[in-house]
């Protein structure tokens, strides 16, 4: 299993999803204002991701190519709404809280992005397990920025006041704290050059994203790097093919050289 | 042939202005207000003011030092930056909140987005709308200068709820507000000041309050006191004088000078009168700072010798 314990690493950290790939933005600034809030749509959207990612796979086969994206939403659709009622049923007060942004789960660009990349070219187990790191990775940073959020905008950890009332700086659980919150995390992320697709830890090169496609199971830059490895290996043939022809004269110039030297020689003796 | 040749680069007439003097000469002008909140309002909104500075510069010095930048402490911009937030502040604010404010304007408004000249919003005002946001108890807690009792409204306040208002003592600044908005007669000491230094141009000023006024007069009321009232209160002779000719945010062609000072009044007059707040010159500038890009293009000058009719062509 050591592919899958890749795939969580890869989703929790190397690939992290709201600070790496910089997807679901909409949910990770809008459900942010405590840190329960961002645990409850992390972990949702895990429980959707888990399974999408795991039913797109085996279906993978059958899903006809140009049909495939309102499938994964048919899937995913139905997933939600599952996952929604099941919120409605059982944590009724998270579920007020989050509102809209559980349906909108359903048209979350990780989910898709995860399906059209990873899922629908890799085997069940493995999708499964990208899903779940994911999802964990997505849980994680919106509890980061919802802990954040909520101790400094409303003084508490996990609804525990720390802070006296009159110490709360509300505007961060408004809307611009949101992108505070965001930027300056991403900022630290950056500048402590955490272990990531886009720090340091891949090979550099001039791929958006950072080119390290060994490791990557799935990302846009895919046909980019394909025209890229084209070229390189064009480049290559045609550096090849020159060394010899220059080789080739070489050796033409040396024995032409020789040839002479001999027929000099020749001469001398005669 | 020990006579070398001097050779150096365009320009070589410099003008003598540069960013510490005309950054010194703001602060000048805001004096006059200063003094006069001071005045009003006790020696603790002198602390105030004095901490708001302390902290912007502060700021500034601790974080260039950190990212290892040059140090421009010295150029005077977050003295002026401090100054504005500080007679921003109501008088009876606790301190931490406007040292707050300070960091703010200055690390994360104008530090963050590289410094003096890279800002695309006032540092001052941004800032004031942070605490405004999250602090708005206290942030809006004003005291009344005559009868020394903590008093909730504003002038403006009290116009907009339809009460009796004294035009005399707003002119003169003996009403609840800020400490460096109550008194319109110092503000514009201060800014005839900056007028006749040439630091600022009348424009931006000039066609921001007249646009309010017309708004006003036609989306108010039709009465020359009330307008002459709004005029008067809050904070929109120091907008328009201090706030608004920031060089950094502000448009620097005429006329985009012109377009700014009006969707500068349209704005302020929105907020005001059909707005749910008394005030909204705050917002009203820093909405504008966002349209200085694009008012900017739209008003690029025809450079000499280009444009106009084509002579002697084929």
């Amino acid at each position: 299993m050591n592919k899958c314990t890749e795939r969580l690493y890869n989703g929790i950290i190397k690939e992290n999803p709201t600070f790496i790939l910089m997807l679901g933005m909409c949910p990770t600034l809008a459900t942010t204002t405590s840190a329960i809030n961002g645990l409850g749509m992390g972990l949702s959207t895990t429980a959707v991701l888990m399974f999408s990612n795991l039913i797109i796979s085996l279906l993978r086969k059958i899903i006809p190519d140009r049909v495939r994206i309102p499938a994964f939403i048919v899937i995913v659709a139905s997933l939600v709404t599952i996952v929604q009622l099941l919120m409605q049923g059982y944590v009724p007060s998270l579920y007020a809280s989050l509102g809209i942004y559980i349906p909108l789960i359903v048209v979350n660009c990780i989910i898709l992005g995860r399906a059209e990349s990873y899922a629908c070219k890799n085997g069940p187990a493995e999708s499964f397990f990208d899903g779940l790191g994911m999802g964990l990775g997505f849980s994680l940073s919106l509890t980061v920025i919802g802990m954040c959020r909520e101790l400094i905008g409303a003084g508490a950890v996990f609804g525990h006041v720390i802070i006296p009332e009159q110490f709360h700086i509300s505007i961060m659980i408004l809307a611009p704290g949101a992108l505070f919150t965001l930027a300056m995390l991403s900022a630290l992320q950056n500048k402590l050059r955490l272990p990531s697709a886009t720090n340091g830890d891949a090979p550099r090169s001039d791929l958006a994203c950072g080119g390290d496609c060994l490791h990557c199971s799935g990302c846009t830059g895919m046909t980019n790097h394909a025209v890229l490895a084209e070229k390189k290996a064009e480049a290559a043939a045609a550096a090849a093919a020159a060394k010899k022809a220059a080789a080739e004269k070489a050796l033409a110039a040396k024995k032409a050289a020789e040839e002479a030297k001999a027929a000099d020689a020749a001469k001398k003796e005669n | 042939m020990s006579k070398l040749l001097n050779v150096s680069s365009s320009p070589h007439v410099r003008s003598s202005v540069s960013t510490q003097n005309l950054m010194y000469d703001v602060a000048i002008a805001m004096l006059p207000a200063t003094i006069w909140g001071v005045m009003q309002f006790g020696f603790y909104s002198l602390v105030v003011v004095a901490a708001t500075v302390l902290s912007c510069v502060l700021s500034e010095y601790v974080f260039e030092t950190l990212m290892k930048k040059p140090i421009t402490i010295s150029d005077g911009s977050a003295l002026v930056t401090g100054m504005i937030l500080g007679l921003n502040m109501p008088p009876t604010i606790p301190l931490w909140i406007p040292v707050l404010g300070g960091m703010f304007a200055i690390i994360v408004v104008k530090q963050l987005y590289g410094g003096l000249g890279q800002n695309w919003m006032n540092p001052a005002l941004a800032a004031r709308c942070f605490l405004l946001i999250s602090f708005a108890g206290s942030m809006t807690r004003f005291t009344d200068p005559v009868t020394d009792a903590v008093a909730g409204a504003t002038p403006l306040a009290v116009i907009k709820a339809g009460g009796e208002y004294d035009l005399m003592s707003m002119f003169i600044g003996k009403i609840p507000g800020t400490i460096g908005e109550v008194s319109v007669i110092a503000l514009l000491i201060g800014a005839a000041y900056l007028l006749v230094r040439k630091v600022i141009s009348i424009r931006i000023p000039a066609t921001y309050i007249l646009t309010f006024a017309v708004f006003a007069f036609i989306f108010g009321r039709q009465d020359m006191g009330y307008v002459l009232a709004e005029l008067c209160g809050g904070g929109l002779i120091f907008g328009a004088f201090f706030m608004a000719t920031d060089y950094v945010t502000s448009p620097i062609t005429p006329r985009g000078q012109i377009i700014f000072g009006v969707c500068l009044g349209i704005l302020t007059g929105l907020f005001r009168i059909f707005g749910g707040s008394a005030e909204g010159v705050s917002y009203a500038i820093i909405f504008c700072n966002m349209l200085v890009p694009l008012i900017e293009r739209v008003t690029i000058p025809t450079a000499f010798g280009k444009g106009g009719k084509k002579h002697g062509g084929k």
